[in-house]
């Protein structure tokens, strides 16, 4: 962005100090404005548009209510009632996570989920809460997650480790499958607009040829809110399978 | 013309030196990297201090995701803002709306409930209404065929005292006109003498009561 005439498809994920705070890497940077405009437009509309906690819903009110029916539902299907109890964390990841998204897809804002770590970060988080709350709630007995009900003893030996390992590599595949998806959507996206900066300064039959990665670039666009909107859900919705496990961990 | 060949030129270079980090990322351990990296720039030793600045200048040099000098402040922030969005949506947003859709549902059922207690009431009342109409067409019925029996019988009952009444006059009658007939044949016989007598008196003289009498019944019997 600093030079107009370079294309960086990489320098959009640049992460830089807008405040420095001191030495020790507190920095008030654009990832960190990027959160908190997040949380603070979820949170604004949220309680905004539900001041008037009016009986018949105007429409800002309405869309606050079909987002907690809509992830309600989600949790109640796939963790049933007793996932109700973490239905605030699985809502506060899903807004994080599409409003991040939805940010990012505006020109010029940071992506804060193009970066591993704040995805590995949330995906921790659910593998811990998970953890946490399964032995909690169920002890011992928490460990036949890894002990389909059902199979017979000889395959165990088999079976477990391939359960174990899959129950291990949920935080990686949450994680990476968001920030995958976010980033290579990002590049893409700035490679096929650079395309058309680039040939656009070719003249004439540059401008014809900048016609194609231009079409490409408005489908991308629309493919990449689709994304956006797509990957929050299935985290939310993977989230909220992993919370069951914790509640039932029999199969 | 010069100036977009150039463009060509280092966007290629970039896609090329981004293709080389990731093998690089891939290859050596974050943690390494970013101090490698860091050291390009700065002095090696001074680590923290470092981190920012290859974040902050040194973009072309590690690919930004995986630096990680940016990783600390980053799960900084992020526990801050996804703590506080967490506490307004499980404190405030969350109940506000699960609230106000309990509101309407209990509303809605109630309003239901209240219907459905209505209708039935209705239902109640139509059938109350139904058992007393059906009630007073029963009575109205038992009234009509009782006034009707009553006036059949009054009626039969005048009906037989006028044909009695009827009768017997016309019995009376009848004896009154048997007697009155059989006074006047009765009387028969003594006219007929008498106007025997009259007429023999006129034609041959005079003839005594007591043979004109016997010459009408000689003549009656004939």
């Amino acid at each position: 962005m600093a030079d107009p005439n370079k294309v960086d498809p990489i320098h959009q994920f640049q992460i830089t100090d807008i405040v420095s705070l001191g030495e020790g890497g507190v920095s008030f940077t654009n990832s960190a404005l990027f959160m908190v405009l997040t949380v603070g437009a979820i949170a604004l509309y949220l309680i905004m548009s539900t001041q008037k906690r009016s009986l018949v819903p105007n429409r800002v009110q309405l869309v606050s209510e079909m987002l907690y029916e809509f992830v309600a539902k989600m949790v109640t299907d796939s963790a049933g009632k007793a996932g109700m109890k973490f239905f605030p964390f699985v809502f506060s990841l899903f807004m994080f996570v599409l409003v991040a998204n939805m940010f990012g897809m505006i020109p010029f804002f940071f992506t804060v989920t193009s970066h591993i770590i704040i995805t590995f970060a949330l995906a921790m988080l659910v593998f811990l809460v998970v953890i946490v709350y399964g032995f909690i709630k169920n002890g011992p007995k928490f460990l036949k997650l890894f002990v389909p009900s059902g199979v017979p003893g000889y395959v165990l030996p088999i079976v477990v480790p391939i359960e174990v390992v899959s129950f291990l590599s949920r935080p990686i595949s949450l994680s990476v499958r968001l920030f995958a998806n976010i980033l290579a959507g990002h590049i893409t996206l700035k490679v096929f607009a650079g395309f058309i900066v680039t040939l656009g300064g070719l003249g004439f039959m540059g401008w014809l040829g900048a016609l194609l990665p231009l079409v490409m670039t408005v489908a991308i666009t629309a493919l990449e809110f689709l994304v956006a909107a797509l990957q929050a859900y299935v985290f939310a919705v993977l989230t909220s399978m992993y919370i069951n496990d914790a509640i039932h961990p029999s199969h | 013309m010069a100036g977009s060949t150039q463009d060509i030129i280092v966007l290629a270079q970039a896609e090329a030196g981004d293709a080389l980090q990731q093998g690089e990322v891939v290859a050596a351990p974050a943690e390494e990297h970013a101090a490698e990296s860091g050291g390009e720039h700065a002095a090696a030793d001074a680590h923290g201090a470092t981190e920012t600045h290859a974040g902050t200048e040194a973009h072309s040099e590690v690919f930004p995701p995986f630096d990680g000098a940016t990783f600390g402040g980053q799960l900084l922030w992020l526990a801050i803002t996804f703590g506080a969005l967490y506490l307004l949506m499980s404190r405030v947003a969350l109940p506000r709306i699960g609230g106000i859709l309990e509101t309407r549902r209990t509303r809605i059922e109630g309003d239901l409930r209240e219907a459905e207690r209505l209708r039935q009431e209705t239902e109640k009342a139509a059938a109350a209404y139904e058992a007393a109409l059906a009630e007073a067409r029963k009575n109205a019925h038992a009234i009509a065929e009782e006034t009707r029996g009553g006036i059949k019988a009054d009626i039969e009952g005048r009906r037989a005292d006028v044909e009695a009444g009827l009768a017997r006059r016309v019995a009376e009658a009848e004896g009154r006109i048997r007697a009155d007939k059989d006074a006047a044949l009765a009387n028969v016989g003594s006219i007929a003498a008498e106007t025997a007598q009259v007429l023999v008196a006129r034609i041959a003289g005079s003839v005594s009561a007591a043979e004109a009498k016997a010459a009408v019944a000689a003549v009656s019997k004939e």
